[in-house]
């Protein structure tokens, strides 16, 4: 799998390098600031890329720039965004397209290595990897009289797995239930929130990801 | 500048600013004997606490006709300066009073009220009474002007036109004069000598200047403390479990694993404490976006639904941007806390060389910024940029708190946007 990886700082460049090609991952170019970012995401138009939200030479949102602006050329490509905080704008800036193929994480999550390849595979195949943080903030921004508010805890816990972007069967290794249990928390979930069912995994994600956006 | 008060008022407008003057002057003619009295009476030292109550009264009296007096000038309000009326002893209080130029000149303009009242009234009178002999002469007010004459003839009665047009007139064409140079004599009489403007300004620096250093210092203490207590403890502990897993890895694979994951935990709450520290310090989001980004990024993660409206034409400077950053994010807390409101909004803009943010909410309103609260806090910050803040909080709401700062905008980039997060 090719992948394009953006980060200026050399340490956490290597390491990232390392850290994918030990995981069959092909790195085909790794930049350090964003011109080169932009012109590595549409030449190479890799399979995934993982890209810092801060880069030379403003050091402001950079990363998140390019990686937009290269998804409005190419859409959907598929770019997993690290960053040290987390901001539901980006968040949301990164969602609007609704295209998928999109991951926004908080860049401790690399030590969790087996998680992290699995988020980056999910990311590539053009799912979502959204930061539990992220979710969380959502989650608690609902109003509580809402229709969440009708959600079963257990229910709040699919929801959580799901709009973070885990497959049925991920959720169900998590919460330590069946996988036919987790679709039918899913069912109640989408009665529930009135939203349209979706057989396909990555656009019911989106749906949620939407709806808890309140877009 | 004076010549030309329509710049600001209308002629409506203008009257009615006249009428305040006029009875701000009369209340000045009552106030007078009692400052008198107060004054004689000090001679006997009994006379002190009156001195404050008048003193006090004084200077509220020529504080509102200084700004009435602004909506008149193209330049805005006159600026007081008195010297602050310390806290502590009925001796202290009075002698600052006593000693204040201020007070002298106050008193100057006291005894012109006399002056100014009979400045205003000529042309009062002249209009006032050519409006009364034209309805009579209308046959629209009484019989009998002022009691005395009558007139027989309808003759006599429309000749009686002539004089009150005549009078009208006069009084019309005397009237902007007259407000001219009201206007200018109480100017020379209540703006305050260089030297006291400077004075005072002087005061304000080095108190807002106090402020401004311990402000940072006690945050700087607050900062080496979570990093002592948190990050550089966390680091140290991680060492540790890293050292002890080296040592046993070949003997004891198994706890050495547990104690790499203790390691790698540890690191993860490292970052979090630091996260949140930075995040105290300077937003990332600030430096990313700038105010008009964080703003709206802080909007989203409030639990109230929150309308942002920026309209700004540049970026503040670094310092403002942060200051007005978190001034924002203090008052949205309280909203949160204490207001018990269901929405909020978010106004900032840019005029007149000032940034201007209003935070309004739909809350339950009693806002009050006492001293050690976090509204105090912020006109405290505030102040080392000679910003302003004003609330308007009645019990039963809304709640709305005005923030200025005086600065100038870089780059000319317009970002106009609005939305509700």
């Amino acid at each position: 799998m090719r992948v394009v990886i953006a980060e200026d700082l050399a340490l956490l460049r290597d390491g990232l390098i390392r850290l994918l090609e030990a995981h069959d991952f092909t790195v085909v170019a790794a930049v350090d600031n964003g011109p080169d970012l932009h012109t590595a995401l549409t030449e190479h138009k890799p399979d995934v890329a993982v890209v810092d939200v801060r880069l030379p030479p403003t050091f402001t949102d950079e990363g998140l720039q390019a990686a937009i602006g290269a998804r409005a050329q190419i859409p959907g490509l598929p770019i997993l965004v690290l960053s040290q905080h987390v901001e539901q704008l980006y968040a949301r800036e990164l969602l609007s397209d609704a295209e998928g193929g999109v991951g926004y994480l908080l860049k401790d999550r690399v030590f969790d290595i087996g998680q992290f390849i699995e988020a980056v595979r999910r990311v590539a195949a053009g799912g979502t990897a959204m930061d539990p943080a992220v979710i969380s903030q959502l989650l608690a921004r609902q109003d509580q009289s809402g229709p969440l508010a009708q959600l079963t805890p257990r229910e709040r816990e699919v929801l959580a797995e799901m709009a973070e972007g885990r497959s049925n069967s991920a959720i169900a290794g998590r919460l330590y239930i069946t996988e036919k249990a987790v679709s039918k928390h899913i069912n109640n979930i989408f009665t529930k929130l009135d939203l349209p069912p979706s057989s396909d995994d990555s656009r019911r994600v989106l749906a949620v990801l939407a709806y808890l956006n309140g877009q | 500048m004076a010549t030309a008060p329509h710049h600001r008022a209308g002629r409506l407008t203008t009257l009615a600013y006249l009428f305040l003057l006029l009875s701000q002057n009369i209340a000045a003619l009552l106030l007078l004997p009692l400052v008198l009295a107060s004054a004689i009476l000090t001679l006997f030292w009994i006379g002190l606490p009156f001195v404050i109550l008048t003193g006090t009264l004084l200077r509220t009296l020529a504080d509102s006709q200084r700004r009435t007096l602004g909506h008149l000038l193209p330049k805005g309000p006159i600026p007081s300066a008195y010297r602050p009326i310390p806290p502590g002893g009925l001796t202290r209080r009075g002698t600052t009073i006593i000693t204040d130029p201020g007070t002298w000149k106050d008193l100057l303009w006291l005894i012109a009220g006399t002056a100014n009242i009979t400045l205003i009234a000529i042309p009062g009178a002249l209009i006032g009474h050519a409006l009364y002999q034209l309805l009579f002469a209308l046959g629209l007010a009484g019989n009998a002007l002022y009691n005395t004459y009558a007139p027989t003839t309808l003759t006599d009665q429309l000749i009686l036109l002539a004089p009150s047009a005549l009078l009208l007139t006069l009084g019309l064409v005397l009237l902007p004069p007259a407000l001219d140079i009201y206007i200018r004599f109480n100017r020379l009489l209540l703006a305050p000598s260089e030297k006291a403007r400077l004075t005072a300004r002087v005061a304000h620096l080095a108190t807002s200047r106090a402020n401004t250093i311990d402000t940072q210092a006690s945050e700087i203490r607050r900062i080496e403390r979570d990093l002592h207590d948190g990050a550089q403890a966390r680091l140290v502990a991680l060492g540790m479990h890293l050292g002890m897993a080296e040592q046993i890895v070949e003997q004891d694979p198994h706890t050495a694993r547990t104690m790499l994951t203790e390691a790698r935990e540890t690191t993860r709450h490292a970052l979090t404490e630091l996260r949140d520290l930075v995040r105290g310090i300077h937003p990332p989001v600030l430096v990313e976006r700038g105010l008009h980004g964080a703003v709206h990024a802080l909007a989203l993660t409030h639990h109230l639904p929150i309308t942002v409206t920026i309209d700004l034409d540049g970026r503040p400077a670094d310092p403002v941007e942060s200051a007005a950053y978190f001034a924002i994010a203090e008052l949205l807390t309280n909203t949160a806390k204490h207001a018990h409101a269901t929405q909020a909004w978010i106004h900032i803009n840019h005029g007149r060389n000032r940034l201007v943010i209003t935070v309004t909410d739909n809350g339950t309103g009693g806002a009050d910024p006492a001293p050690g609260s976090g509204l105090a806090g912020i006109r405290r910050r505030l102040d080392a940029f000679d910003g302003t803040m004003n609330i308007t909080s009645p019990p039963g709401g809304p709640t709305i708190v005005t923030l200025e700062i005086p600065c100038a905008l870089s780059s000319p980039k317009t970002l106009p946007s609005s939305a509700t997060d």
